[in-house]
């Protein structure tokens, strides 16, 4: 689903003395199948952003285009309900939102919600879980006896259960140990290949948006900042510095190693093997002119 | 929902009004409420709305604000209005419609009635919109603070007072957080039959309820780790004290008595 922002701006409690614009004339688009990520410091309209990915939340000026969907300020949708089917949204600490009694009940209210019959139900429940990784045993557990970590996948199971087309990530994998934050993210960057989805990813680590990214945007103070791929955007790391975000390690390493060594060693993506042998190459390059 | 409150309803301010020490607030708008009922000439209610629209104005709390608790009385006010218009039948008649005879009482009494809500409900407004639910607190515990020789629980009341406004913001956050969390999973809490609307409220209602109970172990556990043991021997961070400008509202609020007294008929 291709998602256009048409010069989009959001102010949380117009008119009062709390007034605050969080999102001032965003304007970007998101083609079908892309992965994008979207990066900000706290507080710059990140969570604001992404709840206008399915009417949450309606701009107060501008124009969301999700689709064949468009999102307009003071004008009723209807068909919200279809948009939010496709439009798979996981929170900020989504175990917060479990209330059934099992965990095969709670994976199953969103497509219940929709109108999915319970034979393709149980199906996707199925899936679901096997996609988190997700032991059989615990679906007749209540989802309040499960650990942390184990409540974070259930929950991520009953997005995933609505099938969307597009999917949602308000920082995932945050509070998570660095094992299961590594585990969750390739099992949604799995998905985002194999089910072809459109992936909007809000985090605030650079090596995820690096490692999975097609495109960044990055917000500051409730405007785009930069935005671009993520190669070329984490070259500039004077302009991240500006706004307290820092570029990924593998740059910065790269970057202060072709200083020291005089060396122009560019990064491309390639594995950090190819990059020992091209840094090892140089060295002994550089001792074999001497 | 995000028209909603986010703090009570304290409109942060740098006035004389909001600077004021909240005991003396207090004090002083319980006696206007008791003096309220004093009022029975036009000068009389005259000096008291002098009063509360002047420190309405000083306050700069922005006019809205201030109509905004009228808002769950206003049809209150308005009923005690008409009643008045035709249950008391005394003086000339003015009008009659229909042969209904509205009578000149009638008008001035509906009318003196409705100008005391609209007075007490502008004081109590100013005195929650322009200081903090903390202060309030302070304030009442030190206010009750003789009552704690007959081992009244001062203490503890305030503390709960205070634990209670504590979490009023972070409660509403979570609900507004896991209605939208439920809301992207199919939930509609707006349209429906009843039946279904009460449904909706399940998934919302359950996660809320272990929230709470969550924070209220966690701070529990907090305030024990750090050795809470009740009011005894405690002090405060927060010193209220009494200034030159407490002692200014005091004369100026005894100026108003007076005035009143001298203006009743
Ligand atoms: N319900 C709300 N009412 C008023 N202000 C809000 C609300 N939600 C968020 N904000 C404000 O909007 C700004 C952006 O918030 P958010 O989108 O949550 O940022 P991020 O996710 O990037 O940390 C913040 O300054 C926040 O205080
Ligand atoms: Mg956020």
């Amino acid at each position: 689903m291709d998602i256009t922002f048409d010069q989009v701006s959001y102010i949380y409690q117009p008119n009062s003395p709390f007034e605050y614009r969080a999102l001032k004339d965003l304007s970007f688009s998101i083609p079908s199948g892309s992965f994008v990520a979207v990066i900000g410091h706290t507080g710059s309209g990140k969570s604001t952003l992404i709840q206008h990915l399915n009417g949450l939340l309606k701009p107060t000026k501008g124009t969301v285009t999700l689709g064949e969907y468009q999102l307009k300020a003071k004008e009723k949708n209807k068909e919200l309900r279809e948009l939010r089917e496709k439009v798979g949204v996981v929170f900020q600490y989504p175990e917060h939102q479990l209330f059934e009694e099992t965990v095969a009940k709670d994976i199953a209210f969103g497509p219940r919600n929709f109108g999915v019959n319970e034979g393709e139900i149980d199906r996707r429940v199925n899936e679901a879980i096997q996609a988190t990784h997700l032991d059989e045993e615990l679906l007749e557990r209540s989802p309040f006896d499960l650990s942390g970590g184990q409540m974070r996948r259930v929950a991520i199971s009953g997005v995933l259960a609505m099938n969307p087309e597009v999917l949602v990530l308000d920082e995932p994998t945050a509070g998570l140990d660095p094992h299961g934050q590594k585990e969750i993210m390739e099992m949604f960057y799995d998905l985002h290949q194999k089910k072809k989805l459109t992936t909007v990813l809000v985090t605030h680590s650079m090596e995820d948006a690096l490692a999975y990214a097609d495109q960044v945007i990055i917000l500051n103070k409730g405007e785009v900042y930069m935005q671009g791929s993520p190669l070329e955007l984490f070259k500039k790391q004077k302009a991240l510095e500006e706004v307290q975000l820092d570029v990924p390690e593998v740059i910065e390493f790269i970057t202060k190693a072709n200083e020291k060594l005089g060396a122009d060693i560019e990064y491309t993506g390639q594995s950090i093997a190819d990059l020992a042998k091209e840094m090892a190459d140089f060295v002994r390059g550089g001792r074999d002119h001497e | 929902m995000s028209s909603s409150l986010i703090i009570g309803q304290y409109v942060p301010g740098n006035s004389v009004i909001h600077r004021i020490d909240p005991r003396s607030k207090i004090a002083i708008i319980f006696f206007y409420v008791v003096i309220v009922f004093f009022a029975n000439s036009v000068m009389s209610y005259g000096v008291l709305a002098l009063f509360a629209i002047g420190a309405s104005l000083i306050s700069k709390v922005p006019f809205p604000y201030l109509m905004k608790g009228l808002k769950p009385v206003w049809f209150l006010v308005l009923f005690t209005f008409i009643l008045h218009l035709i249950v008391t039948k005394q003086g000339d008649v003015l009008i009659s419609i229909l042969g209904w005879e509205i009578y000149r009482e009638g008008v001035v009494q509906g009318a003196a009635i409705s100008l005391r809500f609209f007075l007490l409900i502008l004081v109590t407004s100013l005195l929650t919109l322009t200081t903090t639910p903390i202060e309030i607190t302070d304030a009442i515990e030190e206010l009750l603070g003789p009552l704690k020789k007959v081992r009244f629980p001062v203490h503890e009341l305030a503390l709960m007072m205070s634990i209670s406004l504590r979490f009023i913001p972070t409660l509403m956050q979570e609900t507004e957080k896991i209605s939208k969390a439920q809301a992207s999973r199919g939930v509609d809490f707006r349209t429906g039959a009843f039946k279904d609307r009460v449904r909706a409220v399940i998934p919302l209602l359950v996660p809320l309820f272990v929230s709470a109970f969550k924070r209220a172990e966690d701070l529990a556990m907090a305030m024990e780790a750090r050795g809470y043991q009740g009011g005894e021997g405690r002090t405060k961070l927060r010193e209220l004290t009494i200034s030159r400008r407490d002692i200014a509202a005091y004369i100026v609020f005894a100026g108003i008595v007076t005035a009143l007294f001298l203006t009743r008929s």
